[in-house]
């Protein structure tokens, strides 16, 4: 039984319970980072393991934490997270921390963060929590990747930065769809997304729109 | 003159926040069924963001930036890695302010944007405007402009996106893209339509 709840919960985000898709939560720093699988990655990484720790924190010490402030505690635990990985970004991968400019910043206010850490923190023990925040994460970052992937590849042709269809202005035979990557095509696909799941899975069709 | 026009009209249109740089989206999709809340959530918006971007503007300016210290006799301090716990701390501050002076002062205005207030706390849109501002060196005069325009242009963006949600009952659309899919389309096409500023310059 234990084993199942463990298993439920790191995988029911990534498909049944999306965290983009149905739960409309996190879209806001998600979709500008797309246009590149590399810068896409980068940000999955650093979101799930924000998600997952500031879980894992917040759970830990949520019999501590008074109800009145305690939107403020998590802000405050969130950012700190969210510093730490500013920073290493800075560090180690200058190149890619630049691309992402002020997307890292705004994980903060992603609303996922925010979401888990009051709807799942604070009721559940820190390892069941942190076991949510990976599976939101990964949730997150399934869709990401799925958009990142046909942004870049119909965009430009590459996967990573790498040369996948040859390019009609170099001699091969795939003429580029500007328009992928710019800001609109995000928005066609990710609502292409939930048209798929939901056609699938009647059940999460909205009765009014 | 020229330069501060021609930053406001960037602001606005060409570098919109929700259709450009895709910030606050979560609100913006979720309160954007009708006009009239729509233009509530709007107003707050660039009145937040008109007062919380100068005020970070002066905050990074004078205590975080590289010697910005140097007033109170410290040499060589950097507080930069501190930046985005201080500007979300402003930001909440500066809406808990706001919402008491309204409550106080102007109770009609209170109650129309009453429960947007907390809302906007945890909008990108707000911490995203301030970030840019740091990112691209504003001085105080163009951060208030920057604030300005960029809530203007999220005000309108989200009136636009609930008037054409508005007309949009009316029509038959398929089950699957029901609410959030067909949302997300009309977002798209509104982007579209924005990206044809892209090539205005002043």
């Amino acid at each position: 039984m234990a084993q199942s709840k463990t298993k439920d919960v790191l995988l029911s985000p990534i498909f049944a319970n999306n965290p983009i898709a149905l739960q409309v939560l996190g879209i806001c720093s998600a979709l500008a980072v797309t246009s590149k699988m590399q810068t896409t990655i980068t940000m999955c990484i650093a979101v799930t393991l924000v998600v997952a720790f500031s879980n894992a924190i917040v759970a830990a010490i949520r019999n501590l934490i008074p109800n009145s402030i305690r939107i403020i505690v998590q802000m405050t635990i969130i950012a700190s997270l969210v510093i730490v990985v500013d920073q290493v970004l800075k560090a180690f991968l200058p190149e890619i921390a630049k691309t992402l400019s002020v997307f890292v910043g705004l994980i903060i206010t992603n609303c996922i963060v925010m979401g888990r850490a009051e709807a799942f923190a604070m009721k559940n023990d820190w390892w069941t929590s942190f076991l949510d925040g990976i599976g939101n994460g990964l949730g997150y970052s399934v869709l990401l990747i799925c958009v990142g992937v046909i942004r870049e590849l119909t965009g430009s042709g590459q996967l990573f930065g790498i040369q996948i269809l040859p390019l009609a202005t170099d001699g091969g035979w795939y003429v580029p769809n500007g328009l992928m990557l710019l800001p609109p095509s995000a928005f066609f696909l990710i609502g292409a997304f939930i048209w798929i799941l939901r056609t699938l899975d009647p059940s999460q069709v909205e009765k009014d729109g | 003159m020229e330069h501060y026009l021609s930053l406001f009209l960037t602001s606005v249109f060409i570098e919109n926040l929700a259709l450009a740089f895709f910030l606050g989206m979560c609100t913006f999709i979720a309160i954007s069924k009708n006009v009239k809340t729509a233009i509530g959530l709007g107003i707050a918006v660039v009145v937040i963001q008109a007062i919380t971007v100068p005020a970070n503007n002066l905050i990074y300016v004078y205590l975080l930036k590289k010697d910005a210290l140097g007033w109170a006799g410290l040499t060589g301090v950097d507080l930069e890695f501190l930046g985005l716990i201080s500007y979300i701390g402003v930001i909440a501050a500066m809406v808990q302010i706001l919402e008491m002076t309204l409550d106080r002062f102007f109770p009609p205005l209170y109650n129309a944007l009453g429960i947007f207030l907390p809302l906007i706390t945890v909008n990108c849109a707000i911490l995203g405007g301030s970030l840019f501002m740091v990112e691209r060196d504003y001085n105080f005069a163009e951060s208030c402009v920057y604030g300005v325009g960029s809530g203007i242009g999220w005000a309108l963006a989200i009136a636009a996106l609930a008037g054409i949600r508005e007309k949009l009952k009316y029509s038959d659309v398929p089950d699957g893209l029901k609410g959030l899919g067909i949302t997300f389309i009309t977002v798209g096409l509104m982007s579209l339509a924005f990206m044809a500023f892209s090539g205005i310059k002043l």
